[in-house]
């Protein structure tokens, strides 16, 4: 398969510089495959970090910047950056006040950033971590005990980062994070598998007249092969699943998101934002802010996520709160 | 107690006779690997310890404990994965133990320490088909032989070496629970776990370097021994 790289070897600390070169507000820890906010510690504030494999771009270094992230480290294609770089991130961002670390459930994610709490803890920064499982299509994935964290995380990046910019302190920033967490739910779908630069071929074959529901991040196949099927039975397919789990019901309000993985043309995306928000109507279930973009992508695959976030006054203030990052811009009201 | 120089002269000898096994037993690991994981647990475990030997000058001036803690961080670097935080996550925890110096007693609390890490940070227990498999009989029987049974260290770590090769034994004919080899389901019976056998490893390098400074010569269980490697 043609990929738009020159060695796979290098595709990780290419982009990072090429990022960093996009966004001079962001800064590289010499020597790491982190990168944080330029003017990172923020005095007086929590800092909020994240960090998981590459390949699911604008995750996570998209979202650094005033009102989300501080930190976010990038490990190699599909794989857990090291503690070791994750401890340097922690420490790089901690302004005495503390540090959440946003994990998404996978076993290398959770076990080096774990690591990574207890080294920084010896050096006496306050840790504290948030696991993020919000996908509903399995139990147990070849990546995780439990379930996978996927695009519904990026609600976890927005609400926390702003309740730290608006001074909560570290108790109060993992607990906004938590009820974020208990209250998303997300389901993915893939029409096309995707091409690690690694490998060079696809990681799951797919026939022309099939698809993969069910699937994660990181081209793991799904729980169930099913013949194509239309947008619209695609998206019922995916929201009943999210809305019968979440067990959100008429008169409750939800954002919602349409995640892209990463080769899919927004205008697909529209269409299946277009049945979600009908299927919410017949529901009675009110939509406060429909996102629809490339959130959490799985490099090249074609495909999406639904993602439906129960809110409350105080979750409506936090994403409605201001955020000023590489992937996502919210102006002061 | 040993002096602060030989107690440093002998982590420095066990880390490069662990180096060199790994080494030797790279492509074995990875082989075992293959049937049953992603195929890099020999040339990652390889990696981890030779990056840590090679800082051998750096360690010239270090207290062991600040020595086992810092081949801890490096494996933590280097390895990767999952193991990266088992392996060296669990060394760098354990080596607190070691503060007081190098001694039978903190010797005990050090597999201890280690043992709970793992379980702790792996959430496996006996059976899984893990590393757990091989350290839980070598940590119990340690413990029980030097508390219980009086027995001098090199004769109780030889113990705990048998015991964990048994414990190594025992992750072939069983299903794995933990880990990528789980999502093999059924098909991981029958598959020898490269974990709980690189922990065998590195015990049997660190009972060998305790011959050299404890100046003896013990017996193995025989029939223990030849077992491990029977399927090669």
């Amino acid at each position: 398969m043609k990929k738009l790289i020159n060695e796979s070897g290098d595709v990780v600390d290419e982009m990072l510089d090429g990022m960093v070169a996009a966004h001079p507000e962001l800064r590289r820890l010499d020597g790491t495959n982190v990168l944080v906010r330029g003017d990172a510690p923020v005095d007086g504030k929590v800092a909020v970090v994240s960090g998981g494999g590459s390949g699911h771009e604008p995750t996570h270094a998209g979202y650094l910047g005033e009102g989300m992230l501080d930190g976010a480290a990038a490990g190699e294609v599909f794989t857990s950056p090291t503690a070791d770089q994750l401890n340097d991130m922690i420490q790089a961002v901690d302004a005495g006040e503390g540090v959440l670390c946003v994990v998404k459930n996978y076993e290398g994610d959770v076990m080096n950033f774990d690591t990574a709490a207890e080294m920084a803890g010896m050096e006496d920064v306050d840790v504290e971590q948030v696991v993020v499982n919000d996908d509903v299509a399995v139990e147990d994935s070849l990546y995780t005990s439990g379930r996978r964290g996927v695009a519904g995380t990026i609600f976890v990046h927005k609400c926390a980062g702003a309740k730290a910019a608006e001074g909560g302190d570290l108790g109060e920033v993992k607990a906004v994070a938590e009820k974020v967490i208990d209250n998303v739910r997300t389901m993915g779908m893939a029409l096309t598998s995707c091409v690690t630069p690694e490998k060079g071929e696809p990681t799951f074959d797919l026939g022309e007249d099939e698809i993969e529901l069910g699937i994660g991040i990181h081209g793991e196949p799904g729980t169930e092969r099913a013949d194509i099927m239309t947008a619209d039975e695609i998206t019922e397919h995916l929201t009943e699943n999210v809305l019968d789990d979440l067990d959100v019901g008429e008169g409750e309000e939800v954002v919602t998101m349409v995640n892209g993985m990463g080769g899919t043309p927004l205008s697909e995306l529209y269409i299946v934002n277009r049945k979600l928000q009908s299927m919410l109507d017949d529901r009675g279930i009110e939509t406060w802010d429909a996102w629809v973009g490339d959130y959490m992508t799985s490099l090249d695959m074609m495909g999406c996520s639904v993602s439906v976030l129960r809110v409350d006054d105080e979750l409506k203030d936090l994403l409605g709160a201001p955020a000023h990052t590489p992937a996502l811009t919210v102006a002061e009201e | 107690m040993a002096d602060v120089d030989t107690q440093r002269e002998a982590v420095l000898d066990a880390l490069d006779n662990v180096a060199e096994r790994l080494t030797a037993e790279k492509s074995y690991l990875t082989d075992l690997d293959s049937a049953i994981g992603d195929a890099d647990h020999g040339s990652n475990m390889q990696r981890g310890f030779s990056k840590a030997a090679e800082k051998r000058d750096e360690f010239a001036d270090m207290d062991p404990d600040d020595i086992v803690k810092t081949i801890g961080t490096t494996l933590i670097s280097n390895v990767g994965g999952a193991s990266g935080p088992l392996y060296g996550g669990s060394i760098m925890f354990a080596s607190q133990e070691l503060d007081g110096g190098i001694t039978v007693e903190t010797s005990v609390a050090f597999a201890e320490a280690y043992l709970d890490k793992v379980k702790d940070r792996g959430g496996a227990q006996v059976g899984s088909k893990t590393m757990v498999d091989a350290l839980v009989p070598a940590v119990h029987t340690y413990k029980k032989s030097i508390e219980q049974d009086d027995l001098p260290p090199l004769e109780a770590l030889a113990k705990a070496v048998d015991a964990a090769e048994r414990g190594v034994q025992f992750t072939t004919p069983i299903k794995a629970l933990k880990g990528r080899a789980s999502f093999l389901d059924w098909r991981s019976v029958g598959h020898q776990d490269p974990g709980a056998t690189s922990t065998l490893f590195i015990m049997e390098e660190l009972l060998a370097t305790a011959e050299e400074y404890l100046d003896g010569d013990v017996e193995r269980d025989a029939r223990a021994a030849d077992a491990v490697r029977r399927d090669e």
